[in-house]
């Protein structure tokens, strides 16, 4: 089956629900193993190896903020520099305008805001939040438990190998609690 | 059991838990949604009676700061060689109990330690809400606050631009950044248990509220990927921050001329000092919330156990300094430095530095005492004697030195108006006041936390799930 028919349809994919992270962990491998490419994983709080497993393993967040940093530093620098050399050169006791060591507080403290900044809104932005809407919220159970304590995988429509019957019953042999149709 | 008999329950499990059994993923989130979700006329009385007290302690502040703008900073007891009065001291004071916050969020999340989950929410409202005291005080003390935008390097038609050499405009840089970061790191840990809030929220309202501050959070595990590594990185930002506020506050001093200021024991000792304060305010706060709310559960002895240690250790470190000061003036030859501790001591402040002494060295000594630190009463005593102690300080550091400086001609003496002490009483009401409404209308407890810790600590719970499936 191809993309637009279950794009006509109106589907955003298979959820199966699992009450603990292992039974997900060892079902979001076997997914992945079974060649399936385009999934997530939701639970109530983070759990070690379970990006990877759904083969998430690279993500830009500490090179956003490696940038924000330096931006920071760079930017902090130049400004008190243009401020002591060009716009407001003061003579204090014939000490030298580029008094650097006078200058390490607040370059430290621009660096580390806009490291900070950086990694908040680099992280909601990657992530593409806020996000005002998403399908996988008109599974009722997800809606209920996805926050609390239960553990979902989702198989997305849009994966080349995704089909409702097959993926159904490969979702089925995952010993799930359920298993439902996502709604766009 | 029950959701409804966990809400209400309320056991200790002692000194070596930091959770009490019987909790699962459901029930553990119910029992501390319940905080915020509970309906109006269940909450507790004596969180009412608190919040009128503290609101009403409030009113002086508002009062206090419409007259100080009506009339100007002179209301205030600071006179000519006392300029700081009041304003620093308590400045100092909030800007430390801060720091407590960022230590138990930031350096207990970079050392792995699990017991910081129950109460590093808390403590970091605290942080925030102590520093929105802190930041008041210099632009109050200023005279013309609403000439406040002065202090931010702008272009202006002036043409003129702060002193960046000048330890005062870097405090400036370091309060807001201070401020800004500890507010984006008590909103990124909120954003999950702020989902959950939606999720479990009955009426429309709640949802409506909790879904637009969640952002349309959904535990994707790419977003726990993303959001996990933010956080390591927010905290490992944190670490020297919270150093650098504290070190750069104690510069208004140290890099100055006065004796007993200009010292360099001051930046590692203000940083004991603001973690001492901060954790004596966390314990101070902590014993009545987690009463009212049924919450020794989750913030068991453990906790409080833990937090009097560090309180312990950095009181020490707090003791040290002031041997060390003691040492230096003397070791130093210098008869001005000699003079000021002699004048601290014994001079017409000294019952202010013998209370110090009391308050900051001998009582918090008992804490080496395990029925101490384990005992709820005692612990909440010397909590309380900490945080009077430690402002006892910044008042000794800040006018014992001014009052007699170099020139006898210019000595004199400082005493705090009716204003002084309504402003300081409204910012602990400010204070009290927003840390009261926060218990009650956002989870105080990280609760995707406490689930990490139970999925971690209980094993036993999924002993019936398959093993997982790896090597694929």
């Amino acid at each position: 089956m191809n993309e637009t028919f279950w794009d006509r349809h109106g589907i955003h994919g298979l959820m199966a629900q699992f009450e603990t992270p292992e039974q997900l962990i060892a079902a979001a491998n076997r997914t992945y193993a079974a060649g399936y490419r385009k999934m997530d994983a939701y639970s109530p709080m983070p759990i070690e190896g379970l990006a990877e497993a759904i083969g998430f393993t690279r993500h830009w967040v500490s090179a956003v903020v490696l940038a924000g940093g330096l931006a920071g530093c760079v930017g902090g620098f130049t400004l008190l520099w243009w401020i002591c050399v060009i716009a407001y050169p003061h003579n204090v006791g014939g000490r030298p305008f580029v008094s650097w060591p006078a200058f390490i507080p607040i370059t430290f403290e621009c660096t580390v805001l806009l490291a900070a900044l950086s990694a908040v809104l680099g992280m909601f932005a990657m992530n593409k939040l806020p996000m005002p809407y998403h399908p996988v919220f008109n599974v009722p159970s997800f809606a209920a438990h996805a926050s609390v304590d239960r553990f979902f995988l989702c198989i997305e429509a849009d994966d080349p190998k995704f089909d409702l019957i097959q993926t159904r019953q490969f979702l089925q042999e995952l010993n799930p609690e359920e298993v439902a149709e996502v709604e766009k | 059991m029950k959701t409804e008999e966990l809400d209400q329950r309320a056991i200790d499990p002692g000194p070596d838990k930091i959770i009490a059994p019987g909790y699962d993923y459901a029930t553990v989130t119910d029992k501390i949604a319940n905080t915020v979700l509970m309906p109006v006329e269940k909450t507790p009385p004596q969180w009412w009676i608190s919040l009128l007290i503290a609101f009403t302690l409030m009113q002086g502040l508002l009062v206090a700061s419409a007259w100080l703008l009506y009339k100007g900073v002179g209301v205030w007891g600071i006179v000519i060689p006392v300029a700081w009065g009041y304003a620093i001291v308590n400045f100092v004071w909030w800007i430390g109990i801060g720091h407590a916050g960022t230590l138990i969020s930031a350096i207990l999340l970079l050392l792995k330690q699990d017991w910081r989950t129950s109460i590093n929410r808390f403590s970091e409202a605290m942080t925030l809400f102590a520093v929105a005291q802190a930041g008041m005080f210099p632009i109050l003390h200023m005279g013309r606050p609403w000439l406040g935008y002065w202090l931010i390097p702008y272009p202006s038609s002036m043409w003129i631009w702060p002193q960046p050499r000048s330890p005062l405009v870097w405090d400036v840089f370091a309060v807001t950044t201070y401020l800004t970061v500890s507010l984006l790191f008590w909103f990124v840990g909120l954003v999950p248990d702020l989902a959950t809030m939606r999720d479990r929220a009955k009426q429309q309202w709640q949802k409506v509220v909790f879904g637009m501050l969640s952002m349309g959070w959904r535990g994707s595990a790419q977003h726990w990927s993303r959001y996990q590594m933010a956080y390591l990185l927010l905290g490992g930002l944190a670490t020297p921050l919270v150093v650098s506020v504290h070190t750069v506050v104690s510069f208004d001093f140290a890099i100055s001329l006065m004796p007993g200021w200009h010292t360099t024991i001051f930046p590692p000792y203000f940083v004991a000092g603001a973690i001492y304060s901060g954790f004596a305010m966390v314990i101070t706060l902590a014993i009545p919330t987690r009463k009212w709310f049924h919450l020794e559960d989750l913030i068991t002895t453990r906790h409080l156990d833990a937090m009097a240690k560090l309180m312990l250790g950095t009181g020490l470190i707090v003791g040290y300094g002031y041997m060390m000061e003691a040492f230096m003036s003397w070791y130093s030859g210098n008869p001005h430095e000699m003079f000021m501790y002699h004048n601290r001591a014994t001079g017409p402040y000294w019952p202010f530095f013998w209370a110090l002494v009391l308050c900051n060295i001998l009582i918090p000594q008992s804490l080496w005492s395990r029925r101490v630190r384990q005992s709820v009463p005692r612990l909440f005593f010397v909590s309380i004697v900490v945080n009077i102690g430690m402002w006892l300080e910044r008042f000794i550091i800040v006018i014992t030195s001014l009052h007699r400086d170099f020139l006898p001609s210019s000595w004199g003496m400082y005493y705090p108006t009716q204003w002084d002490w309504a402003v300081l009483l409204g910012t602990i009401g400010f204070f009290l006041t927003l840390m009261i409404l926060f218990v009650r209308t956002l989870p105080s407890i990280s609760i995707f936390e406490v689930r990490e810790v139970l999925h971690h600590l209980a094993p036993h719970i999924l002993e019936d799930s398959p093993k997982p499936a790896h090597g694929d």
